[in-house]
């Protein structure tokens, strides 16, 4: 432990736990960090329809918490975030944190959802858990926090990644999709200004990558860019990129290849002057010249120069550089920069004799000749040397050119040819042979012109440098053969006549320009260079990619910037797609004219893809990198807050403490055929079912089957899938969970149907072991009749009309099936997929199950100091154990940290509020447009104009986004200008931009209670946007409205409340020490109160934990902390006996019971009740009246004590559920089954020949207890299932033996067992306390266990504030579970006790004193109990303590009573405003 | 009467849940028809008998308390 502690705490997860330990860290002087791996907090609970067993809506439960945490000034949200790495120790660790980019901006993000309407990429739903789609532009979930949308991108797509060029083809892919040509078009030319070109001639990397040819074959990318480019043609749609500014540069390009055009096109988009100087008459370079036209048209490469042209880019031909002109006299006519695009078009020649016969012409020049318009005749055996698109193109266009036979030779095989595929095919379509592996060796002439070739011919050797196997000629293979002409095309070489002595380029050893790799500068700095020139003959995309390029370095070299510096890499193609689940589609073929049809002239070959055909390419696309990066959104945002190019940001933090919840990953059950899970889509998981009965679902909460969304009539549960199984998943714990989640799906699923609905539960075990969870089964089979079957499953099968049969096993055995509509996997909790990961950076240690290893007794504490657990991270548990836990955490995580308390949290400055007491209202309306979402619907200007001339208004306006923050310094300067005492915005929904806008005008000076919404958007656009003029109405009487309660909005004030820096905490056993000595290592006193002599309570019996920790030491080391602790104030056999006051100053009086009646008086600001509970004695089973018969407890005493009992007992009995379950104690007693598990193996390690059986209802042994149950059953335990109809029956025998008889549910048939012991695992009941109950009014149950403030969400808290509760006075749990609810009875107390000052008021209710008549009335309506008649008999309601409902202030019959900010005047100003529209 | 009947209703609605849920339908982009208006109430609780009756004496035809 480092001396200067830091002041913050790490909490990884933002599940509930995450959220609750963050709110109590927050809320008790710490700066948090809470680091979510998802682009929203709410983990699971968020997915939940409704929570168990009060049937809570989960969303409306964890929704305040979610803006709570979202909004707290000391929690910074880090989403998108994993730890990396973490050093230090506990008091200060060194994190860092990776926060992957969201690519949209959370500051400016105004979820509007525009850029979710245009994204054109549809990927799996994870929130809905695949049931639906979701779009790349996503929000995890309407109510998230943070609202803001995220982009998914998971990578550059391999396609965009493997273009030099770099365009966005996914991109294209999925606008075309939508049939967006127009805007896939636009895409493509962003980046890359020959889609027609390239579509034809690409040598396309992008197909060779693309990731469908590893599921069937590439899709055809060339083809469908081909088609955008003729689309665009032929509905003459031409694409003028923005010209961001003009400049004054003069730039000249070299030719007017596709690197010089390129570079032109992108320098001519930068504003600069391009001139293209071309040395022939035509423009194109090597693609008019070089290419013949059957394969790429004339006019397609005019139209995409005329696109670079409409730029502003000037063009010369016929000027050849070096000797019409020269680079030093283009420097003084201005040139400040040069592109040296002049490609590589003279031939290289063969090397071999007599090359410069008559009749040897090189392919190039052909080429060129002929596409120049010359006449040449080449006679009719043409042979043409090479493998490159040169030689094909040359023996193509010979055939075109009235030579009937021309022919290849090429020396390596076909599979070594460097030309496209496609040009091979069709080479050979049009019957041009192909001679491979054979080479010229001399030329025969006569008369001086070529007449024979002799070659030889070769075999592949080793491979050579360009990794392709080198040719070897075969010794003696010569042969002759007959030609007319000979055509070498293998390979060219440039012309440098351009580079004159004023230039200071150097030249390769392959007379290529030198240049910087990245930059593409040449050694004279003003010149840059690409293309062939600089890389010797290659394609025409590398060619457009270094004119690209090299613009971006004439960018920077001609405004003095480093060329270098932050030059984006080159993408990585993502290529880990999940093909698994593709079908297969094949790829469509180019059509192409028939041979007969094409060699007569130079028609162009390939016709082109229809539409169609392009539709089904681009839908084989698979999306590989999620965002297919169309930059859609970025257009849509009106707000810009999209930003594509956002990176991952390091965060380096000094934190006291981590605490660590990762949550739980729910168990897929793919893994298993019997279920037929993957295979049929009416078996569902039970997180995907909650997903289908959620409103905000699939399908909106309407109940139906999946595969015909027809209401089912017959549902199957099926439990323990991915729990208590060690034969197919390895999870061999209990999940905890699933047995009530299935019990409230059940009931849930029959209320959503409108038939009656059929719903069982197949399970082995029902562990319905929590609070109230016993009465929740009892309910939803007797009332709700949900079958349960006891049972295990053999398989699933379909069955016909997409039913499913479950075959299974009963009890007894027997094979059974039934038929289901549809079936539900009550999947378990597994852990958390990234978890091992996490705690392996963490120094954490993991259990054999790979959750956190802890104690239990140091439940939330790692191996590690300072790093601590809460949630499912811990073990498999529910959503209150999870808050209890996270609570726990908090105050483990701080206890060391209270020096530093509020040493980093920040604070808000407020200027003095301005006193608007006696004013007129003047009030200001601001009508937000958001975006379109209100503009686009209804008509904004009018609304503002109507609210103009409504009563008080003195300022009207509308904003396009409210809510942006210019426009809440805008706001507040309107408010000084105009002196507005009253504001009104009219958006969207207060329980989202209430706190910020009144934060603004708290800001301006003015009580935030002077503000009023209007929700022209939840309420109104949004829901109506069919109808834009009655939206329009309707915003127009919202806005009315508010106005009217504006009018009577009146200042609000809370005011601050000393407190008093102690804690009150009743009862001295485990659970209030531990929340003693939690506060009390706080720094804050402690009076601890325990009626009896001994501190300790039910522990001191107690020998081990259920892990096997011995209790004993821990129980000693407690008991010695709490009495020698310098804040903690011992009274021992002292009992409560008054206590008055409320939150934060409480003062009570204690009274000593050892005789002297001694009262003493405390003042304190909060109390823990932890008042305990004990085992019931038994009243049935000869307990007490047969030596032999015993509790638990007693058992503990016996093994503690070493009774000979034991030891000679030869059989013993256990029997479970004694005086718990009934239907006077209709609860679970929660640790008798495990208590039993732990004692029966016990005794079997002990004497393994002792017959020990277990009789009992069901083994409810939760979580990892379920290791206990498996090594009880090796040991060789005997298990017997009782039921309540028929309970085993003990007698005592004559011979002072004792019999027990049950009956055996596999057999059905009487056993009848003489054991020498029989345990009785008696029930707990609450410490009987109703007189101190009653003085603290806190509420008990019907069994005497006290009710907490919510089931869910405030596990230890009471509805009265600053009344906290610990231990099994709440309800029977094990040790580790008190322990940490005392611990969070710690941190929950602490969240006050921080405080120097409490603030109170606010919208609550007050009482005028002369009206009241002391009726009672609002006492008795009250749900909290707060209102009291005082002596001098009016009703008094602490502000501190109210929740502001306003329920008694509609009840009071005298009126006597209002509600702050929602008075009477306010709420029928409001509603009378609405019919008096006033027109 | 040739004109259709569109009734006035006003609806009072919990801050807590059934305002939440009329965000809620919202988001999801739900339709309903416009003559609805709500009015954000602290708690249905809140809801005095009177308002209803005030609500009707402006010429409210239908209410609709939800919390």
């Amino acid at each position: 432990m480092s001396k200067q502690a830091i002041g913050s705490v790490l909490v990884v997860g933002g599940g509930i736990a995450g959220i609750q330990a963050s709110l109590d860290l927050a809320d008790s002087g710490y700066l948090v960090y809470l680091a979510e791996k998802n682009s929203a907090i709410g983990g699971v609970m968020s997915q939940l329809d409704k929570t168990f067993p009060t049937n809570d809506c989960s969303m409306c439960i964890i929704s305040p918490k979610l803006v709570e945490a979202g909004r707290h000034l000391n929690i910074e949200l880090l989403t998108l975030t994993q730890v990396q790495e973490i050093a230090g120790e506990a008091g200060d660790f060194q994190v860092k944190l990776l926060q992957h980019p969201r690519y949209i901006d959370i500051d400016k993000c105004t979820a509007c959802g525009e850029c979710q309407k245009v994204c054109p990429v549809e990927t799996s739903n994870r929130f809905d858990e695949g049931l639906q789609s979701q779009k790349a532009a996503f929000q995890l979930y309407p109510q998230a926090m943070p609202s803001a949308y995220t982009i998914e991108k998971k990578g550059v797509a391999p396609c965009k990644a493997a273009c030099p060029a770099n365009p966005s083809v996914q991109g294209c892919l999925a606008l075309i999709n939508h049939g967006k040509y127009k805007e896939a078009y636009e895409l493509f030319m962003e980046e890359h200004p020959f889609p027609g070109v390239c579509g034809r001639v690409c040598h396309h990397p992008c197909e060779e990558i693309c990731t469908r040819s590893t599921v069937d074959e590439a899709i055809s990318i060339r083809s469908v860019h081909r088609f955008l480019a003729d689309w665009a043609k032929k509905n003459k749609i031409s694409f003028k990129p923005t010209v961001k500014v003009k400049r004054k540069e003069k730039v000249a390009v070299i030719g007017s290849g596709p690197a010089g055009l390129a570079c032109a096109y992108f320098l001519g988009i930068q504003g600069y002057p391009v001139t293209v100087l071309e040395k022939h008459d035509v423009l194109g370079g090597m693609l008019r010249i070089g290419i013949p036209e059957f394969r790429l048209p004339r006019d397609i490469i005019e139209s995409e120069i005329q696109a670079i042209r409409d730029l502003g880019v000037r063009f010369e031909t016929g000027v050849d550089i070096g000797n019409d002109i020269t680079i030093g006299q283009l420097r003084e006519k201005g040139c400040k920069a040069f592109f040296m695009g002049v490609g590589a078009q003279e031939c290289k020649a063969l090397g071999i004799d007599c090359e410069d016969l008559e009749g040897v012409y090189p392919g190039v020049d052909f080429l060129r000749d002929v596409n120049l318009g010359k006449e040449v005749s080449m006679g009719d055996r043409v042979a043409v040397i090479g493998g490159g698109n040169v030689a094909m193109d040359s023996a193509r266009t010979a055939l075109r050119n009235g030579s009937s036979k021309p022919f290849i030779i090429y020396r390596r095989s076909e599979a070594e040819m460097p030309a496209n595929v496609e040009e091979i095919e069709e080479c050979r379509e049009e019957g041009i042979e192909i001679m491979t592996l054979t080479t010229p060796v001399r030329v025969i002439g006569e008369n001086g012109r070529v007449k024979a070739i002799e070659c030889i011919k070769m075999e592949l050797g080793e491979p050579d440098s360009s990794g392709r196997r080198r040719p070897v000629p075969v010794e003696g293979s010569e042969f002759t053969i007959d030609v007319d002409a000979m055509m070498p095309a293998i390979g060219q070489e440039s012309d440098w006549a351009c580079i004159t002595d004023e230039c200071e380029c150097t030249l390769s050893d392959w007379g290529t320009l030198n240049v910087d790799s990245v930059t593409l500068q040449t050694d004279d700095p003003d010149i840059f260079a690409g293309g062939d020139a600089v890389t010797g003959p290659s394609t025409v995309i590398d060619a457009i990619a270094a004119g690209k390029e090299a613009a971006v370095s004439i960018h920077r070299f001609l405004n003095g910037q480093d060329l270098k510096k932050e030059r984006p890499e080159k993408a990585k193609p993502f290529l880990e797609v999940d093909t698994r689940n593709v079908p297969p589609a094949e790829r469509e073929n180019m059509p192409c004219l028939s041979p007969e049809d094409r060699t007569g002239g130079f028609k162009e070959v390939q016709t082109g893809m229809d539409e169609q055909m392009v539709r089904r390419e681009a839908a084989r696309c698979l999306e590989c990198g999620v965002c297919s990066e169309c930059y859609q959104c970025v257009k849509a945002c009106l707000a810009g807050a999209v930003a594509h190019d956002m990176k991952p940001v390091v965060h380096e933090l000094h934190v006291g403490a981590v605490i660590l919840a990762p949550g739980f990953t729910p168990f897929n059950p793919a893994q298993y055929d019997t279920y037929s899970y993957v295979s049929h889509p009416n078996v569902v998981t039970s997180i995907e079912f909650e997903r289908m009965l959620s409103a905000s679902g699939p399908y909106k909460g309407h109940l139906v089957r999946p595969s015909d969304k027809k209401a089912p009539a017959k549902i199957a549960w099926l439990q323990c899938v991915g729990s208590r199984d060690i034969n197919t998943c390895d999870n061999s714990y209990c999940s905890s969970v699933c047995c009530m989640y299935a019990n409230k799906q059940a009931v849930i699923a029959k209320e959503h149907s409108d038939d009656p609905l059929d719903t069982a539960i197949f399970f082995m075990d029902l562990r319905t072991y929590g609070k109230d969870f016993d009465k929740y089964n009892l309910r939803a089979q007797e009332e709700q009749g949900a079958r349960f079957i006891r049972s295990r499953i053999h398989s699933v099968f379909p069955d016909e009309d997409d039913k499913l049969r479950i075959v299974y096993a009963t009890e007894s055995g027997k094979r059974a099936e039934e038929r289901f509509d549809m079936v539900v996997l009550s999947v378990g909790l597994s852990p958390s997929t990234d978890v091992a990961g996490l705690a392996e950076k963490m120094g954490v240690e993991l259990n054999d199950h790979k959750f956190a290893k802890t104690s239990c007794l140091s439940p939330v504490s790692t191996n590690r100091e300072g790093i601590f657990v809460c949630g499912t991270f811990q073990e498999p548990k529910d959503i209150p154990h999870a808050v209890m836990e996270a609570s726990a955490a908090a105050a483990a995580a701080t206890g060391n940290l209270s020096h530093a308390r509020w040493s980093l949290t920040r604070a808000k400055e407020m200027p003095p509020e301005a006193d608007v007491t006696g004013q007129k209202p003047r009030i200001g309306v601001f009508v937000c447009n958001c975006g379109i979402n209100i503009g686009g619907v209804a008509d904004v200007p009018a609304i503002r104009d109507y609210a103009r001339d409504l009563p008080h208004v003195v300022h009207v306006e509308d904003n396009l986004f409210a809510c942006s923050q210019d426009n809440q310094d805008h706001i507040k300067q309107i408010i000084r200008e105009k002196n507005i005492n009253r504001v009104v915005v009219a958006s969207c929904s207060p329980r989202t931009h209430e706190p910020l806008f009144q934060e603004t005008i708290r800001d301006a000076g003015l009580n935030k209670y002077l503000f009023e919404m209007a929700n022209i958007r939840d309420h109104n656009t949004w829901v109506h946007m069919d109808n834009p003029e009655k939206a329009t109405e309707k915003a127009k009487d919202l806005v009315r409205m508010a106005v009217a309660k504006a009018v009577y909005s009146e200042p609000v004030h809370q005011v601050p409340l000393k407190i008093r820096k102690a804690a009150l905490v009743i009862g001295g056993g485990i659970s209030g020490m531990e929340a003693a000595v939690g506060i009390a290592d706080q720094g804050r006193t402690v009076y601890l109160v325990e009626k009896y002599m001994e501190l300790g309570g039910n522990a001191t019996v107690l020998e081990t934990t259920w892990q096997g920790e011995k209790i004993g030491p821990y129980l000693e080391d407690l008991v010695n902390r709490v009495k020698h602790h310098p804040n903690i104030e011992l009274f021992m056999q002292t009992k409560v006996t008054g206590t008055t006051g409320t939150m934060g100053n409480f003062s009570t009086t204690l009274t000593s019971l050892n005789g002297e009646s001694k009262e003493i008086n405390i003042d304190h600001a909060v109390t823990v009740l932890a008042t305990g509970g004990k085992e019931k004695t038994p009243e049935q089973y000869l307990y007490g009246e047969h030596p032999a018969v015993m509790t638990q407890l007693d058992m503990d005493r016996a093994f503690t004590e070493r009774d000979e009992r034991l030891s000679r007992a030869k059989r013993v009995v256990f029997i479970q559920c004694v005086g718990s379950r009934v239907p006077e104690r209709p609860y679970c007693s929660k640790i008798c089954c495990t208590h039993s598990l732990k004692s029966a193996v016990l005794l079997k390690k002990k004497n393994p020949k002792t017959k020990v059986y277990i009789l009992y209802r069901d083994i409810r042994s939760y979580g990892f207890r379920e290791e206990l149950y498996v090594q009880a059953r090796k040991a060789g335990v005997i298990f017997i299932r009782y039921s309540l109809k028929d309970l085993p029956k003990v007698e005592s025998l004559a011979n002072d033996g004792l019999s027990v008889t049950v009956t055996d549910h596999v057999l059905g048939m009487p056993v009848r067992l003489k054991p020498d012991l029989l345990v009785l695992a008696s029930g707990i009941v609450p410490n009987t306390n109703t007189d101190l109950f009653e003085l603290f009014k806190v509420p008990v149950n019907s069994e005497g266990f006290l009710i907490e403030a919510h089931a869910k969400l405030r596990p230890v808290d009471f509805s009265s504030e600053g009344i906290f509760l610990a231990g099994l006075a709440h309800y029977p749990k094990p040790i580790e579970e008190s322990i940490a609810q005392a611990k969070a009875a710690a941190s929950r107390a602490m969240t006050i006790l921080s405080k120097e000052e409490i603030m109170v008021g606010g919208v609550v209710a007050s009482v005028e004193e002369a009206r009241c008549a002391a009726c009672l009335t609002c006492v008795r309506t009250c749900p909290y109990g707060i209102p009291k008649v005082n002596e001098d008999s009016y009703a008094v309601i602490d502000s501190a303590e109210c929740h502001g409902c306003g329920m008694c202030v509609s009840e009071c019959p005298g009126k006597a009573i209002s509600l702050q900010h929602f008075t009477d005047d306010q709420l029928v100003a409001k509603t009378t405003a609405l019919f008096t529209s006033g027109g | 009467m040739n004109e259709i009947f569109e009734p006035q209703i006003v609806a009072y609605c919990c801050n807590y849940c059934a305002y939440a849920a009329a965000d809620l339908a919202g988001s999801m982009r739900l339709s309903y028809p416009s003559n609805v208006k709500v009015i954000q109430v602290p708690c249905t609780g809140r809801v005095d008998i009177l308002y209803l009756l005030r609500a009707i004496e402006d010429g409210a035809d239908g209410i609709y308390v939800a919390g």
